[in-house]
């Protein structure tokens, strides 16, 4: 696979800048892409997001159903998260049910809004036991060119902070914002040799797979981690990236709520 | 369904401290057809490993003419837990076989079987919270019954945060009710411990707390680790006489 030769070409030439110190990008080994948000690009959706980190693109669109809630919990309404690798986004995504890739990807940004607790999901309920409301998130990926993990959940949070309840539609009452009451931030870095590189782009995962993925929320607490990738992590490397992975999700927070402000002034002025 | 309390003066449900592991019993080669097989306790938890290979890969194209491929499944039986499961993979084993595999591929010398595949299946009989790290303990014990080559021995637990606290090896009301859970899985070499293979958290703790529940699970690690030698030893000691 010609993928594969190329691969090993950049392997090589990454290695040699990393031990130079420097990143093939320019960037400095804790520095994020520009990050890029768009809200509301599909009106059909109940909210949606499209992310730009650097290259790589991700749209997140959020649909909502009425639908009868778990058994254990009767009073919550009920998150799903799905992520589509399709083929259009990498030379390496093939067309078919999802992969070990994209369920990981889907349950890491699942993870890290239901445990933060983003969505309030007591207000979520319609009828308690019988009726309450399902949030879909779909996670498109557009262009892989690296850390599809992180554009997607901050695609996934961008996107649930524009939805709107449709309720009028279904006939139980009328439309609400939906409840967001967290902000939760991934951030994803590769680990090679001794150095960690955050936000890693396509070519700078050529050297490996070692990733680590730590969410935390508004008050910096830990609420998902996710090692992934084979490699072994050394126990001082990994206190030194929570560290660092809880101090970039702040910046990365801060970023995205500026631009997510943005947008609606802008709609605003437009009305 | 009211959160019970999960810790009273100073104990938990089954009774346990906050650092105790609940009870570990570890058979090595109890199937007579895989290369290599263990089974495995951990309070009422029951896990059963197979290896078979190094072997000839199927299909072919998954062939590595440079090392082994590892392939890991984990998978509940449909009785395994209290509502029935329903059989084969969902989400959330194929999540687990990825993150298991890729704690083992690491530490299994695969350049030594260019072609070959070592294929690692763990079936849970019966699940009390915290089945992967438990899968992961009978995975490494039966690649050692199989005599794969290692660089050391893979011994995995959980810790949770439960009612404000940090413990080790939450059972299934802890981790059900609890506020955190946090299964990790180390390689140890030597007696010691040398890396972390398998790291994922879901729940809410401070950095601080993450930090205190990896050095919890080092100490329970090892107490398991010496577990699982004691099994490889008394069945290869015995053989040997």
């Amino acid at each position: 696979m010609p993928e594969d030769i190329l691969m090993d070409i950049k392997r090589d030439y990454v290695l040699s800048r990393i031990r130079a110190g420097e990143r093939i990008d320019g960037r400095n080994f804790d520095e994020f892409r520009k990050v890029e948000v768009k809200t509301g690009i599909i009106e059909k959706a109940e909210g949606s997001a499209l992310v730009k980190l650097g290259n790589t693109q991700v749209v997140v669109g959020v649909k909502m159903q009425v639908g009868e809630p778990f058994p254990d919990t009767p009073n919550m309404g009920i998150i799903i998260t799905n992520a589509e690798l399709v083929p259009l986004a990498s030379p390496t995504f093939e067309p078919g049910p999802p992969d070990e890739n994209s369920i990981e990807l889907a349950r890491v940004v699942d993870r890290g809004i239901r445990e933060s607790e983003a969505v309030d999901l007591e207000k979520l309920c319609i009828e308690e036991g019988e009726k309450v409301w399902i949030v879909f998130i779909d996670i498109h990926a557009l262009d892989d060119d690296g850390n599809l993990m992180d554009a997607s959940s901050i695609a996934a949070i961008s996107a649930l902070m524009n939805t709107t309840v449709p309720a009028e539609r279904f006939g139980v009452g009328e439309d609400f914002k939906l409840p967001i009451r967290d902000f939760p931030i991934s951030v994803t870095s590769l680990v090679v040799d001794d150095r960690i590189l955050v936000d890693p782009c396509r070519d700078e995962m050529s050297v490996g797979k070692n990733l680590m993925t730590i969410t935390s929320d508004e008050e910096g607490n830990v609420v998902a981690m996710q090692k992934s990738g084979s490699y072994l992590m050394a126990e001082e490397k990994f206190y030194e990236l929570l560290d660092l992975s809880v101090a970039k999700a702040k910046e990365i927070r801060e970023n995205v709520r500026e631009q997510l402000k943005g947008g609606e002034n802008g709609e605003d002025e437009e009305s | 369904m009211e959160k019970p309390k999960l810790i009273v003066d100073g104990k938990r449900l089954d009774g346990r401290g906050f650092e105790e592991l609940r009870p570990i019993k570890i058979e090595v080669g109890v199937l007579k057809r895989a290369d290599g097989s263990c089974y495995l306790e951990m309070g009422k938890n029951k896990i059963i490993a197979a290896v078979y290979g190094p072997r000839e890969v199927h299909p072919r194209h998954l062939q590595d003419p440079s090392k082994a491929v590892i392939r890991y499944r984990y998978n509940m039986a449909p009785f395994s837990v209290e509502e029935r499961k329903k059989p084969g993979p969902d989400r959330r084993s194929v999540e687990i076989s990825k993150v298991s595999r890729e704690a083992l591929e690491p530490v299994i010398m695969k350049e030594l079987f260019p072609r070959s595949g070592i294929d690692v299946f763990v079936e849970v009989l019966q699940a009390d919270a915290g089945t992967r790290t438990a899968c992961l303990n009978a995975a490494s014990v039966a690649l050692i019954d199989a005599g794969v080559m290692m660089k050391g021995i893979v011994t995995a637990v959980a810790v949770a945060k439960v009612d404000g606290q940090i413990v080790l090896d939450p059972m299934k009301e802890e981790d059900f009710y609890g506020e955190a859970d946090m299964p990790v899985a180390f390689l140890i070499r030597n007696d010691q411990i040398e890396s972390i293979a398998l790291l994922q958290m879901d729940g809410r703790m401070t950095v601080e707390e993450v930090k205190k529940g990896i050095e919890l699970a080092k100490k329970g690690a090892m107490e398991i680790y010496r577990m699982q030698r004691e099994a490889v030893m008394k069945k290869y000691v015995k053989e040997e006489e």
